[in-house]
């Protein structure tokens, strides 16, 4: 079930150049996961050592961030678009 | 020229050279400016900072800058106020309020973030500024783009109060309303900033723009007679001017502008968004983000992108942090502008009220300095105390009509300016 996933500049080079790379996966944890497998260092970049997100890095399922949702266990679906975005403050 | 060595990433320390970057590559965290501080303590004296003119330039040193500045020549130096009568009404004894109500030309500290921003993008040849904002940084960013003359575009939500578009849309900006919250219009232009060569005030020129907001911290300094307060409240939104106005009181003692002395300081927020306070409470080091329900909208950011430099700035000074309901944030507003003349919107309102708390929890003593952050403007946010004011008592042009209605209202006992 490939899902869409939105990659940043900064970690273009991991994807070839490529915007948006197609990924299977039934969470965000699975989708990290195979993410790695077809780009290696792509989840060094994301995740801490010990598996968790890092904290400038904010995670969106179809816009919502996933620490609304089940953080790394948030399931995904076929079609959903995954947005990794660098942590940028706000300018209200 | 200036006296900075580059940036370095704030989490894993890579260094970079000075460029419109502004998240390490290897980590995503934030890049900082660095200065030769050294250099900075030979060159800088107090002499010297008093001689120039009354604007945030003043502090150039320890601004990022290399030309001579021409954007912000009245921004920043605004007053520090005395609070005698919000003093008394706190039951303390040394309060001032650093009033960034009145900056020039929007109002609201933005101006001092911005000024420093888009200097620092004409040094590196940008010809178009934009930002993401719902306020004060989208007013600040279009008024600042009009007298620069660069091409300036703003994104917005498509929701926003008829105010708060008019206040970007008079200086002539390109305006686009994004079907969305203001998360999405952040996420938005940070794609847009990836792919069009703009300087955005609040991103890719970020390190910079942050740097702007320690001058509140130099100013409440030097007009304190060169002298670092005991307390400071500040409030805190995505987490910029806190840990700057700790930067700035640091750095003062560095370069020997000021003696070192005991300092704390605070963090202000709403209660329906306190996602920094409440993990100061908790004693935690993550910040977990909440959707904001508040009036306080110009301090309604859920996910502070700073919020960890927030709690690190708190905690190291012995500081703490408290937030007030919108009931007290409204009763700020007007203890502020019935007590000392000053009209600020509800992001000032929580700072005040978080003071109020502060002192009657016994954190902060009544017998040392106390500095309250007033960064924003009332007039921009009359919706806020729109149903508790007092309204007009309408009568004919006749001297008699108003005899009558001053003797019902000393009886009634609602004749406020003989009950002062």
């Amino acid at each position: 079930m490939p899902v869409q996933v939105r990659i940043p500049t900064p970690l273009r080079k991991y994807t070839g150049g490529k915007e948006a790379v197609a990924v299977d996966g039934a969470s965000i944890a699975n989708v990290i996961e195979n993410l790695e497998k077809n780009h290696p260092g792509l989840k060094d970049r994301i995740c801490e050592a010990d598996g968790s997100v890092r904290r400038f890095v904010n995670l969106y399922v179809n816009g919502d961030d996933i620490r609304f949702l089940d953080n790394l266990q948030s399931k995904v679906k076929d079609g959903d678009e995954i947005s990794i975005v660098p942590a940028i403050a706000g300018g209200f | 020229m200036s006296f900075v060595n580059g940036l370095k990433c704030r989490e894993c320390g890579q260094a970079y050279e000075i460029a419109a970057v502004h998240v390490c590559e290897t980590c995503f965290g934030p890049l900082e400016v660095e200065y030769d501080y050294d250099a900075v303590a030979r060159s800088i004296s107090r002499k010297k900072i008093e001689s120039r003119p009354q604007n945030l330039w003043r502090y150039r040193e320890l601004l990022p800058v290399e030309s001579e500045p021409k954007i912000g020549l009245y921004s920043g130096y605004t007053p520090l106020v005395r609070a005698d009568r919000l003093a008394e009404a706190f039951g303390v004894k040394d309060l001032w309020v650093k009033d960034d109500s009145v900056n020039h030309p929007t109002f609201s500290y933005k101006d001092r973030v911005v000024s420093v921003a888009m200097t620092k993008a004409l040094e590196l040849g940008f010809d178009t500024v934009s930002c993401a904002s719902t306020g004060n940084l989208a007013n600040s960013v279009s008024a600042h783009a009009a007298r620069a003359g660069l091409r300036c575009f703003i994104f917005i939500p498509d929701n926003l109060e008829r105010g708060k578009v008019i206040g970007s849309a008079i200086y002539r900006p390109t305006t686009v309303a994004i079907s969305g919250n203001y998360d999405d219009v952040n996420r938005l232009c940070t794609e847009i900033a990836d792919k069009y060569q703009w300087a955005f005030v609040n991103i890719n020129v970020r390190p910079f723009y942050t740097e702007g907001a320690k001058t509140y911290g130099f100013e409440i300094a030097e007009q304190l007679g060169w002298r670092l307060p005991r307390h400071v409240i500040v409030p805190t939104a995505g987490g910029t001017i806190l840990p700057k106005v700790a930067k700035a009181f640091e750095e003062l003692v560095r370069v020997g502008l000021v003696k070192e002395t005991p300092w704390k300081i605070y963090s202000a927020q709403a209660a329906g968004c306190a996602p920094v306070v409440n993990a100061i409470h908790r004693g935690s080091e993550l910040i977990e983000p909440v959707k904001p329900q508040t009036i306080a909208k110009s301090i309604a950011i859920g996910n502070p992108a700073d919020g960890f430099y927030v709690l690190e700035a708190v905690r190291k000074s012995g500081g703490w942090g408290e937030a007030a309901t919108d009931e007290e944030i409204v009763a700020g507003i007007r203890l502020l502008a019935e007590t000392e003349g000053i009209f600020t919107e509800p992001a000032g309102g929580t700072t005040v009220a978080v003071t109020k708390k502060l002192i009657e929890q016994g954190r902060i003593p009544r017998d040392e300095s106390i500095v309250i952050s007033v960064t924003g403007n009332g007039y921009k946010t009359l919706e806020a105390v729109l149903d508790v004011c007092e309204a007009p008592y309408p009568i004919p042009a006749r001297l008699d009509d108003f005899d009558r209605l001053y003797d019902s209202l000393v009886e009634g006992g609602r004749a406020v300016a003989l009950s002062r």
